[in-house]
């Protein structure tokens, strides 16, 4: 069955990998494994921080991509996240934002929950389903290679874009980044807004 | 994107075409909705205007996190729903709290007036306190003439003090579902 294949990508090594190429790339991370990955790889004032809403992450980068068509953006969330969501892979496909990604931190698993496992270690494809949705591109990474030639998809193919990285659920430790969503929202609109944050 | 073509029946109410004057008016840029009867021509003509970006959802809970996203960008939204996509919002409008972000969702109700169809009662009976119970702030509008200034209302606590709130539309306003056609 696909996805029995032992993971050895260690999700902190991929999303440091991810982030150090980022520039002006606006990210917003999911509940919650992929919130604290994102702090891990370095604090940044255009990181929206999710510490709730799960299943929301990906229609959040939608509405935000489409506020903001001439940016990149990039959603780092998990698979149990993107599952909760998962009509969402229809809302943006059909939507067709150009400047949009989706990334799947995926370790079939429920990270903060007691590591339960999800349908992605039983047979479920999230880039599958995301390219029968309609998604421009979709990949799964399984090594460094794979990630080091999907950072340009990532980061300039037309969108929607679904990338799908499969980690390993070895220990990492608990980094945890500002959680006042005021603060997270209002640091974040003066980034990406100046001024016109405060109208 | 092509609107659906609707049929519009002769002398129907003019508050939809109300609504979406005020919607331009407060400078909302995204309209996000899952469709129903009581906004049919609503989203028309959202769909035929060449700035307002529409978004159509699968259920109403993305909704809340397309908003967010939208404020993050700078742009103001609105939602669209029936009263029985309220119950799929809850846990999601924690985020529209957290954040202190504007949310206007327009709602028109089921399961109150002259309901027909008595598993909309349920929801519809529970739309109100289950909304403020989440923390929104909630509009209820019973005369077509009154719907217009309520949804700017609303449109102003929403976009100027960074609230959730939700205008009620009663089925009232809507008219009776005859459901022998």
């Amino acid at each position: 069955m696909a996805g029995k294949k032992k993971a050895t990508l260690n999700r902190r090594d991929a999303v440091s990998r991810i982030l150090k190429d980022r520039g002006e790339t606006l990210v917003v991370t999911g509940l919650g494994s992929t919130t604290w990955d994102a702090a891990a790889a370095g604090d940044h004032c255009n990181n929206f921080y999710l510490w709730g809403g799960m299943g929301g992450a990906a229609v959040t980068g939608l509405g935000l991509a489409r506020a903001q068509p001439d940016r990149r953006v990039i959603v780092l969330t998990g698979d149990g996240e993107m599952l909760m969501g998962i009509g969402g892979l229809a809302t943006i496909a059909v939507a067709g934002p150009a400047n949009l990604a989706i990334c799947v931190i995926d370790n079939q698993h429920y990270g903060e929950t007691g590591m339960q496992e999800t349908h992605t270690g039983h047979g479920v494809d999230l880039a599958a389903m995301a390219a029968a949705a309609g998604f421009r591109t979709t990949l799964t990474v399984r090594t460094k290679g794979d990630l080091e030639s999907a950072l340009s998809t990532l980061y300039d193919a037309p969108g929607p874009v679904f990338v799908v990285i499969k980690v390993n659920t070895d220990y990492v430790p608990m980094v945890l980044p500002m959680r006042d969503g005021t603060a997270i929202r209002a640091r974040f609109r003066e980034a990406v807004l100046g001024d016109r944050a405060w109208d | 994107m092509a609107a659906t073509k609707r049929k519009k029946k002769p002398g129907a109410p003019g508050w939809p075409g109300e609504i979406f004057d005020m919607l331009k008016r407060a400078g909302v840029a995204q309209v996000s909705y899952v469709p129903d009867a009581g906004h049919a021509e609503l989203i028309d003509r959202c769909l035929q205007d060449n700035h307002i970006k529409t978004t159509r959802l699968t259920t109403e809970e993305e909704g809340i996190a397309l908003s967010l996203g939208a404020w993050l960008g700078g742009e103001r939204s609105a939602l669209l729903m029936q009263s029985s996509g309220v119950g799929n919002c809850i846990n999601m409008l924690s985020i529209t709290m957290e954040t202190r972000s504007p949310l206007l969702m327009l709602v028109t109700m089921r399961g109150e007036w002259g309901e027909f169809n008595p598993w909309q009662i349920p929801m519809g009976q529970s739309t109100r306190k289950t909304l403020e119970d989440a923390g929104m702030i909630v509009y209820h509008v019973d005369e077509a003439d009154k719907v217009a200034e309520t949804v700017y209302a609303a449109s102003q606590v929403a976009f100027n003090s960074y609230r959730g709130v939700a205008v009620l539309i009663g089925q009232r306003v809507i008219g009776f579902k005859d459901w022998r056609k």
